[in-house]
């Protein structure tokens, strides 16, 4: 499953089309994908297991969200006030 | 960009705009033969020298003026039906840049790969150059490869602003807190103007968008020197 994810990572573009998302409100998909990526990066390394896997989620936040949010988002988790449940 | 005393649609740069364009000129031609009919049937009316005018009836004509009426409907409907479900058609992006109004500019993020991101401020009138627009330019241009399809996420950081380039037949609010998305591509190389179209304070007028279509080989070489300069 990893060889397939870095295989879809390679050959990344931009984020493709999500059909949770279909409409003109790109919001949640930005938002849903940095959840996706901090909950699988917690959940794969609670496990002990290697974090590669979460890579495709930071690429797809990283092309949607805005880099004001995510640096918005980054700091309140550092302090501790991020409101999405990760 | 409009021309002096332009009356018409800009050039289309764009297949959705081309399409557009031509289903404008297709309703404006059925409206211009509505209203020259009725003002014909007008002065007629109004310069005959019959007297028995006001006793007039016929089930035939009441009949035409009906059918014919719902038929210019569906003329209309069915290209205008076809454009608004191609504008929707789940497209694969090749590129994705936020577009983030604030007042009174735009900012650019390209963050597929890298980080790059970059303001993009009106270039006052007493600082152009001979053969540049007034009001138009921007010191910094949102780059584009051409014929490829682009996806454009438009936020504010602030108030409401909108997103608007004419010759690509695209509009986009830009709503703090919210992600707007729109896709074009461009056909042709070049230089496309537009202007923030939601009123946003003082300088509303004055926060311009200039996209610029190259070949791929170009926006390659352009990322490069951005991110260098970053």
């Amino acid at each position: 499953m990893a060889d397939h994810i870095e295989e879809k990572i390679k050959n990344y573009r931009t984020a493709p089309f999500d059909a949770r998302f279909p409409n003109t409100n790109q919001t949640r998909n930005c938002y849903q994908n940095y959840l996706d990526f901090h909950r699988c990066n917690k959940a794969l390394s609670d496990k002990g297991q290697e974090t590669s896997p979460c890579d495709w989620y930071q690429r797809v936040y990283k092309s949607l969200c805005p880099m004001s949010w995510v640096e918005r988002w980054d700091g309140q988790i550092e302090d501790g006030n991020f409101a999405g449940r990760v | 960009m409009a021309h002096p005393s332009q009356l018409g649609l800009q050039d289309a740069a764009s297949p959705v705009m081309e399409e557009l364009l031509h289903f404008h000129d297709h309703a404006l031609m059925i409206v211009l033969l509505i209203s020259t009919l009725v003002l014909y049937i007008i002065v007629s009316m109004v310069s005959t020298k019959l007297t028995n005018k006001y006793i007039l009836d016929s089930q035939e004509i009441e009949i035409v003026w009906t059918i014919l009426p719902a038929v210019i409907l569906i003329l209309i409907a069915l290209p205008s039906l076809r454009i608004l479900y191609l504008m929707d058609e789940i497209n694969d992006p090749h590129l994705t840049i936020k577009a983030m109004g604030h007042q009174w500019y735009w900012s650019y993020e390209y963050t597929d790969y890298e980080d790059l991101g970059f303001d993009s401020y009106m270039v006052p009138t007493q600082d152009l150059v001979p053969g540049q627009f007034r009001l138009l330019e921007t010191d910094h241009r949102m780059v584009v490869p051409m014929e490829s399809p682009i996806r454009v996420l438009v936020s504010a950081e602030d108030v409401l602003h909108s997103w608007a380039v004419p010759a690509l037949g695209v509009k986009m609010d830009a709503v703090p807190g919210r992600l707007n998305q729109t896709a074009f591509i461009v056909s042709r190389p070049g230089v496309f103007y537009g202007q923030c179209s939601e009123i946003c304070g003082a300088n509303h007028s004055f926060m311009p968008i200039v996209v610029e279509a190259v070949p791929l080989v170009h926006f390659e070489n352009w990322s490069s020197l951005m991110l260098e300069d970053a």
